[in-house]
């Protein structure tokens, strides 16, 4: 087995506190195309533990419509990668110690170049990187060495079909935390699931001891249902809630703040 | 253990070439994974050979004809045959696919079916084994495609399918596919996705061109029987995906002698902004789980395609074709909305079969090709028009 020997990074310190963290994500150029940096700033003051930028995709398989919508007015506002990076150069001066993820699908990735992706995102001071539609196997082969190269953290998602073992080889890929898909879904869905079914998915879980701490993501909108989560994990995570609250407002970065608020106080 | 590379058969994890792979999000991994374990050794049951020949036989028809056009033949001064899918119970060859993927849902213990479609022919044929099962089954369609393929919406839902808009997007296959996709993220127990391509994560590649193969199966015995020799100079077909292509070349994929033609959707015109021609426009990239010729903007955005004939305008084809491309082992052109449109008035006029108009763009391309006096030209002849009659009328093609 490899032993990991990276330094540390903004995510394992962010999960050495005692509490529950509330990682928030939102799409990259929504709703306009210069929100990202207000909205990301706005996030962290007021109190966001991790925060994942969403890097918007035409054809977002893993995504429900509030996230799609919000690819979509992006990729029209005009955002791309160069643009992202471009926006996230000296973010570091401004929100120094909060946890920063992209996530997006690998198509944009691929065709920017894998290493050139790696390169930008640690000059920015990203810390982790979240890729649905990167499988496995093609993470060890392709891109765990750059990954690694450039202390960018990859984050996997585990569902409630996820097999023990390919668990437990999940939990080996990475030093970050585990993305717990809460039920059959995709993002932003109600949570349709009788409770003790979900429950007894998220005790399976905490009982494999496994080395990452756990968030959990998907149907959680609100301060009753991220307090529920965190029952059974250190955290958890909200991202269509969050961009329906940036829809339609004057003020984005002030809605985001607010939406936080909401959550944590 | 040594295997001799083919074109017919990708590796364990479902590559040709650099193409193919499972691209999926883990919420679909364990239904994925399922499926690629059990396929082979469902399929190779003595029990389900017999019961997927039978309804081949007795239900989709089969074998279908292969019929020697002589005026085609004539204008065209070669020989040319048509492989008559469009005799096919349900009107194409689509239905050989869903007769055998409904046999291994069952297998699978799966109730619930779900599909996309483009030009409506795939959704029609899985609403049909759907019915013919009794198994519940719901059938994603662009909303664009629900407005140029109405007969087919009607004849869904008559055999008791729900046919879902897909609003996103261009509102076309591509977003069909992506509803699908979705359906079956949020469904992954009870539901079975039957894919109507060679396309999506391995083994959906594989496993759709196994059961669309035996087309090359049956067109080789019967060369056989009426010209002497089991082999065709050219076979031919239109390219979407690529199911009917896949499945009138898999036989021969390792005959080098046979020339195949795959033939796209070049719409307005190749290079004009509204094409499908994705062996010319595409590069390397991943769409519906699968590494593939894609067309997509530098960004990898993935752009919208066109194509009159709303079965043709994907914006990937299958990873197969896409590695036969790369080869050089198929040979691909490209067919405009007005020549498929000559090539159906063309058909109609002079064998009695009026085609569909994905079909039309394989027969647009019998003066391109170079074929011969004695040269025998395989057509693969994959649907009839019925379904487009409104698109024909709307064209004013009398």
């Amino acid at each position: 087995m490899t032993v990991h020997t990276q330094p540390m990074n903004r995510i394992q310190n962010a999960f050495q506190q005692d509490k529950k963290l509330l990682n928030i994500y939102f799409t990259a150029g929504y709703p306009e195309l210069n929100s990202t940096v207000p909205v990301l700033k706005a996030l962290a003051d007021a109190g966001a533990d991790l925060i994942e930028i969403g890097m918007p995709f035409s054809d977002p398989l893993a995504d429900g419509p509030v996230i799609q919508a919000s690819s979509t007015v992006a990729l029209h506002n005009g955002m791309n990668m160069r643009v992202l990076f471009g926006q996230l150069a000296g973010i570091r001066a401004t929100v120094p110690d909060t946890p920063i993820l992209l996530m997006g699908y690998l198509n944009p990735v691929m065709q920017f170049g894998v290493e050139n992706f790696c390169c930008e995102a640690a000059a920015a001071g990203v810390d982790g990187v979240i890729l649905p539609d990167l499988p496995l196997d093609d993470y060890v082969a392709e891109y765990q060495d750059i990954f690694r190269r450039h202390n960018l953290r990859p984050v996997f998602l585990i569902t409630p079909q996820t097999a023990p073992e390919r668990i437990r080889r999940i939990d080996e890929l990475t030093d970050s935390f585990l993305y717990l898909v809460s039920g059959p879904g995709t993002t932003g869905g109600a949570n349709t699931q009788a409770a003790g079914v979900q429950d007894a998915y998220f005790q399976r879980i905490e009982d494999m001891q496994l080395r990452n701490p756990r968030l959990i993501g998907f149907g959680i909108s609100d301060k009753q249902s991220f307090a529920s989560a965190c029952r059974y994990a250190e955290g958890a995570i909200i991202g269509s809630a969050l961009i329906k609250a940036l829809e339609g407002a004057d003020d984005a970065p002030a809605a985001a703040a607010a939406f936080v608020s909401s959550i944590i106080q | 253990m040594t295997t001799t590379p083919t074109y017919q058969q990708p590796t364990e994890r479902g590559y040709y070439g650099q193409f193919g792979g499972a691209f999926i999000p883990e919420m679909l991994y364990p239904n994925v994974e399922e499926l690629r374990q059990q396929y082979l050794d469902i399929m190779a049951e003595p029990a389900f050979q017999q019961e997927y020949q039978q309804l081949l036989r007795d239900y989709v028809g089969r074998p279908t004809p292969l019929f020697e056009a002589k005026r085609l033949s004539a204008k065209y001064n070669t020989r040319v045959f048509l492989k008559r899918e469009d005799l096919c119970h349900t009107g194409a060859h689509k239905v050989n696919n869903t007769v055998g993927q409904i046999l291994l849902a069952r297998r699978l213990g799966k109730t619930r079916i779900i599909a996309e479609t483009g030009a409506g022919q795939h959704g029609v044929a899985t609403a049909t084994v759907c019915a013919l099962m009794g198994m519940e089954c719901i059938v994603y369609m662009g909303e664009v495609d629900m407005e140029r393929q109405k007969p087919n919406v009607y004849r869904m839902r008559l055999l008791g399918a729900e046919v879902r808009p897909a609003s996103s997007g261009s509102k076309t296959l591509k977003d069909a596919t992506n509803e699908a996709i979705r359906d079956w993220i949020s469904n992954p127990v009870d539901t079975h996705y039957i894919i109507g391509s060679v396309v999506g994560p391995h083994p959906y590649p594989d496993l759709v061109a196994r059961l669309q193969a035996v087309i090359s199966e049956e067109m080789r015995k019967q060369l056989l029987e009426k010209t002497g020799s089991e082999l065709p100079q050219f076979v031919v077909a239109c390219v979407g995906g690529g199911s009917n292509a896949a499945g009138a070349f898999y036989h021969f994929l390792e005959d080098p002698e046979v020339q195949l033609v795959a033939v796209e959707a070049a719409g307005h015109g190749v290079h004009s902004g509204h094409s499908a021609a994705t062996s010319v426009l595409g590069k390397p990239g991943i769409i519906h789980g699968s590494r593939t010729l894609l067309m997509q903007d530098e960004d990898g955005q993935i752009t919208e395609p066109y194509s009159l004939s709303a079965g043709l305008d994907y914006p990937g084809i299958g990873p197969l074709h896409a590695f036969l491309a790369d080869a050089g082992r198929a040979r691909f052109l490209s067919v405009t909305d007005d020549d498929a449109l000559k090539a159906v008035i063309e058909c109609s006029r002079l064998e009695g079969i009026i085609p569909a108009l994905e079909t039309a763009h394989a027969l647009a391309v019998l003066d391109r090709i170079g074929a011969g006096p004695d040269d025998v030209v395989v057509v693969n002849l994959s649907g009839r028009g019925d379904k487009d009659l409104e698109t024909y009328i709307q064209q004013d093609l009398m």
